[in-house]
């Protein structure tokens, strides 16, 4: 079976195993990569650098977590129905996303803007159960001043809120612009952009609610 | 130079319309799978959480398991990160960028783990001072 496979030429220089001259693009043989890869390499270097800045936080997170002060613990504060729910919507924005960019590919106006307007709204639900935990927190007087562990907490969830409210405004602008514009190549690799960005959010998010969440009601 | 970024234009139009209706299934199909092995890593993760079943003091490392385990999903289901070779420079970054995440969390961690065990409880020092 394996001899049989192995005479096959192997044509795809993408296959693992080709030997073949290497005709990829962006390896010499195949000329320079396309716009598309090199701009979607050069938003990864920045959401890497991203990653860094919420690695410090969790870091952060991580050392004070103990450090209450007498004052409320994890456990005392998390409410882990509203965690599933945060998390569930977030899921099913990332994954909407992902179908915008199908629709994108096929140059299909409504069904980009249904499955963008739909990724917002999510978004946006995520939003306001987070908000809703944060002003509920306030209320009982457990704000970000009350000790080190709930200063840390408010720092890393709200830096990964403001990711959202600002991925939630250029959701607005991509919207506006594939409606405005079309699908040009141009306007079609800002949303690459804009979906990596917005998986990564759902990425920080899994970290968020298995470390923070999940991991402070068993400690 | 316009020349030369009209023609990557151009190769971008042919890229974008080369996909036929297969390969807009096949991208469907990628987020559907990837989408139900992120439920279910989250449905495991919440389990684990509130279950006795597991011996108590693993939890955390339970968690932190399926939590990267899950990002991994994410990372080749949403993000489509591959070994193919226009995607080499993205694998060697994100290489990168764990070694420094990875230096930052465990050594700030183990660092002041170290120095809370070694430190005089802070009331105790104060006494000393005065």
């Amino acid at each position: 079976m394996s001899t049989a496979d192995s005479t096959l030429p192997i044509s795809d220089p993408y296959r693992l195993g080709y030997r073949g001259p290497n005709l990829a693009r962006g390896h010499g043989g195949g000329g320079p990569a396309t716009k598309r890869v090199i701009v979607g390499y050069g938003f990864w270097l920045f959401l890497l650098s991203d990653i860094v800045v919420f690695s410090c936080l969790f870091a952060a997170y991580a050392v004070l977590a103990d450090a209450t002060a007498g004052g409320p613990r994890a456990r005392d504060i998390f409410d882990l129905d509203r965690v599933a729910i945060e998390t569930a919507c977030l899921l099913a924005s990332s994954f909407f996303c992902g179908l915008a960019t199908i629709a994108v590919a096929q140059r299909n106006q409504i069904l980009t803007q249904a499955a963008l307007a739909i990724t917002g709204l999510l978004g946006l639900a995520f939003l306001l159960l987070e908000a809703s935990e944060f002003a509920n927190l306030y209320a009982h007087g457990d704000g970000p001043t009350r000790s080190a562990f709930l200063s840390g907490f408010f720092t890393l969830v709200g830096c990964h809120g403001l990711h959202v409210t600002v991925g939630l405004l250029w959701l607005g602008t991509m919207m506006a612009q594939f409606l405005a514009k079309g699908f040009r190549p141009d306007i079609g690799r800002r949303f690459l952009c804009f979906s990596m960005f917005w998986h990564f959010l759902d990425i920080i998010w899994v970290a968020i609610f298995s470390l923070v969440y999940l991991v402070g009601t068993r400690l | 130079m316009t020349i030369d970024t009209e023609r990557h234009g151009l190769e971008q139009e042919e890229d974008d319309k080369g996909g036929a209706s297969d390969e807009h299934s096949a991208r469907l199909a990628t987020y559907v799978i990837g989408l139900g092995l992120a439920i279910l890593l989250t449905a495991a993760s919440f389990w684990v959480a509130k279950t006795d079943v597991i011996y108590g003091p693993g939890i955390p490392e339970a968690l932190a398991t399926l939590a990267v385990a899950q990002m991994g999903v994410h990372l080749v289901f949403f993000l489509h990160l591959t070994t193919a070779p226009d995607n080499t420079n993205n694998i060697l970054a994100l290489a990168f960028g764990l070694l420094i995440v990875g230096l930052i969390v465990f050594g700030s961690v183990w660092i002041m783990a170290h120095l809370n065990n070694n430190l005089m409880p802070m009331q105790q020092l104060m006494q000393m001072q005065r």
